[in-house]
């Protein structure tokens, strides 16, 4: 039996729909772009031009949910599949889009640059237990205008599993969708094997920016799929139950399923967010409270209910170390989601309220998803009954270590962490250097780094990525790209 | 050596009935005894040590290596009487007087044979008279003892005593193990070595007995 968490009863969670449909028809979304409003008015829905603003008809949303698929594939680089979103299957990708790393060495936050980009890919590509990469930070080394593109692209060239990612402007699609066609050969190949999810962020509260609007479309059009990540803020821009939360993302992420599906009916995407309750006494949006990850949890019930797949930022932390908190609050929120059955987690490697990504905390987390994963497969038993013969065996032998049993289950059943996990005795532990956490930590950083053989990807590809990114550069004023080591 | 070298890789495998053949052949091949020990079995377990201790392979598979190193030994045995050889070594293993945990005596011990010494296994609740007349009959080099309880552990002291009153505290070796146990308080008793797991204890006894 899988083992499994719910936090809302049927009844919740068709009064809660009820709701979101009402505010969707009733006060609408704010939204900046003209042409997804002139689609939204072409089926029905009621806009204001002026006020750049929508309110949907409950036709509508039952359409686009009736178009909706209830599941797709992932597929690396090489076209090999890799994630199966459907049902209550669970894949890891890290935290995304930080904008600083924490630096092992001085313990103090930075900018990134192109070679931290390059170690993390690197690095990610060997985490047996994070299915994907995702674009996780923000290199400082290139314009502001290719910030996004470029991390793909680093990605694409340097790790083999498919990608989360996004785009900061409407122009880098372009340059981004090549990317894909570039490895895939054709539009064709790669609605068929897609090899990223484009996050797409609604703000909150009910509003559309015009580059979200756009990349919705831009992304349907091609078949490429999207997250949806609304992030209502309990008690500040959103109702402070976790309940009134539930309903603002449910709003939130029902226009955006419309605004895709309308553009192409069967388009991709998964029912995604990133909310927050909000800590009124800093000013900040913990991702790492008890309440947040429940809401995450029932947002997915939401989207299951809906019959789609599903994505939450959880399994991270707002600490700013990788100390107890940073594993603690990682370690609850993967567990939970992992016990919920969201399909896609995003979250690892991250610290201090998504803004800040560690290559050690990555390594300590690949360990929680491994942790996780092998939890979700429950207990089943295996070969277990008759018992007897097991019993007869051990007190004739004295130990199981090398029965026939034990050879063939070893492994699925006991899950062996690396040795970032410290499970020796104190004297064994004092002998390995008594090194704590971190610094094992950074010892398998630095051995993933050396250890790393380049991607597969073929020259034809690797060389036409360059061109594209160098085209792109240029378009900026950026003449030359960083040296890549 | 072509067939020393297949017993070690096989041995490694744990294919204990292959080790076997492959041991019989080596003899008919009138290999030394000597030779087929060190240059096949213990050339294989020494790798299988190295493996475990760098976790690229975990207990069953050393323990898989161990028995297959028995089966060849069993073959030569006989011929290491006969030739006069001398083994490995013997080692006197035992969970002390008023201790019954013997798991982790027991996991030494198999480990130990697996690296080829002799083990001469007291078994649980041994009084520390019996492992000094034990190491004495025997001509063992090393005495292993072995505690889970703290309250046994002064029975590790009296060995230690006792093979001084009789005056083998410098052929007689002594280690100790067990949750416990510690490097300071095998110090502090005057034991020569403290093992924190089975591994260890062999790298250990092998030092104690010069085999390393």
């Amino acid at each position: 039996m899988r083992p499994k968490v719910k936090f809302l009863t049927e009844q919740l969670i068709m009064d809660i729909l009820a709701e979101a449909f009402e505010i969707l028809c009733k006060l609408g979304v704010e939204l900046h772009n003209k042409s997804v409003l002139e689609m939204l008015s072409d089926h029905g829905c009621n806009v204001d031009m002026g006020k750049m603003h929508v309110n949907f008809t409950e036709e509508v949303i039952n359409k686009a949910l009736k178009s909706a698929e209830g599941e797709f594939k992932l597929y690396d680089i090489h076209g090999n599949q890799t994630h199966d979103f459907s049902g209550d299957n669970v894949h890891f990708t890290p935290g995304s889009a930080a904008l600083n790393i924490l630096d092992h060495e001085t313990k103090k936050l930075r900018k990134p640059l192109t070679q931290d980009y390059i170690d993390y890919a690197k690095i990610l590509n060997q985490l047996p237990y994070i299915a994907s990469q995702s674009t996780a930070f923000i290199p400082s080394d290139v314009a502001a205008q290719i910030s996004d593109s470029y991390r793909m692209f680093l990605s694409l060239l340097y790790c083999e599993k498919p990608v989360v990612t996004g785009t900061f402007t409407i122009e880098s699609f372009e340059v981004m969708k090549d990317f894909q066609l570039a490895v895939r050969g054709s539009e064709k190949a790669l609605k068929e094997k897609p090899l990223a999810i484009f996050s797409c962020c609604p703000t909150s509260p009910l509003k559309f920016s015009d580059v979200t609007s756009q990349n919705v479309v831009d992304c349907a059009k091609y078949g490429i799929p999207v997250e949806f990540i609304s992030m209502p803020l309990s008690g500040f821009m959103a109702p402070v139950t976790l309940t009134g939360t539930v309903i603002q993302h449910t709003a939130e992420t029902l226009s955006g399923i419309v605004i895709s599906q309308l553009t192409n009916p069967g388009a991709p995407m998964l029912y995604g967010g990133s909310p927050a309750i909000f800590d009124v006494r800093y000013e900040t949006t913990p991702m790492g409270a008890i309440e947040t990850m429940m809401i995450d949890c029932a947002n997915n019930e939401i989207g299951k209910y809906l019959g789609l797949p599903t994505q939450a930022y959880i399994s991270l932390s707002d600490s700013k170390q990788l100390d107890a908190q940073a594993g603690l609050e990682t370690g609850i929120g993967a567990t939970l989601a992992a016990l919920a059955g969201i399909n896609n987690l995003s979250g690892p490697g991250m610290l201090d309220f998504e803004s800040c990504q560690s290559l050690e905390k990555l390594i300590v987390d690949n360990e929680i998803c491994g942790m996780t994963l092998r939890l979700v497969q429950g207990i089943e038993p295996k070969e277990d009954f008759p018992s007897l013969p097991h019993f007869e065996e051990l007190l004739q032998e004295q130990h199981l270590l090398i029965s026939k049993h034990s050879r063939k289950y070893l492994r699925d059943e006991h899950y062996f962490p690396g040795t970032v996990i410290d499970r020796a005795n104190r004297a064994r532990w004092q002998e390995e250097g008594a090194l704590f956490l971190e610094d094992r930590a950074n010892n398998e950083v630095k051995r993933l780094i050396s250890e790393y053989t380049p991607s597969e990807i073929s020259d034809d590809i690797r060389n036409e990525l360059v061109k594209l990114m160098e085209a792109e550069a240029k378009r900026y004023g950026q003449d030359t790209l960083p040296e890549r080591l | 050596m072509e067939l020393l070298d297949r017993i070690s890789s096989t041995l490694q495998k744990g294919e204990d009935e292959q080790v076997a053949e492959l041991t019989k052949q080596a003899i008919d091949e009138n290999i030394p005894a000597q030779d087929i020990l060190d240059n096949g079995l213990i050339a294989g377990m020494n790798v299988i040590g190295e493996q475990f201790r760098k976790h690229e392979i975990f207990l069953p598979e050393v323990l898989l290596a161990a028995k297959a190193m028995y089966a060849g030994m069993d073959l030569l045995k006989p011929l290491f009487i006969k030739e006069k050889v001398p083994t490995q070594g013997k080692v006197v293993i035992g969970t002390v007087h008023g201790d019954l945990h013997d798991l982790g005596k027991n996991l030494v011990g198999i480990m130990l044979k697996g690296a080829g010494f002799d083990v001469i296994d007291l078994g649980k609740d041994v009084p520390a008279e019996k492992f000094v007349e034990a190491a004495k009959t025997e001509d063992a080099g090393v005495i292993g003892m072995s505690a889970l309880l703290t309250t046994t552990m002064p029975v590790m002291k009296k060995v230690v005593e006792l093979l001084k009153e009789n005056g083998l505290e410098d052929a007689v070796k002594t280690i100790i193990g067990g949750a416990p146990a510690s490097e300071d308080f095998a110090d502090e008793i005057g034991v020569n070595a403290y093992g924190f797991d089975a591994g260890k204890a062999v790298e250990l006894v092998k030092e104690l007995t010069g085999k390393k």
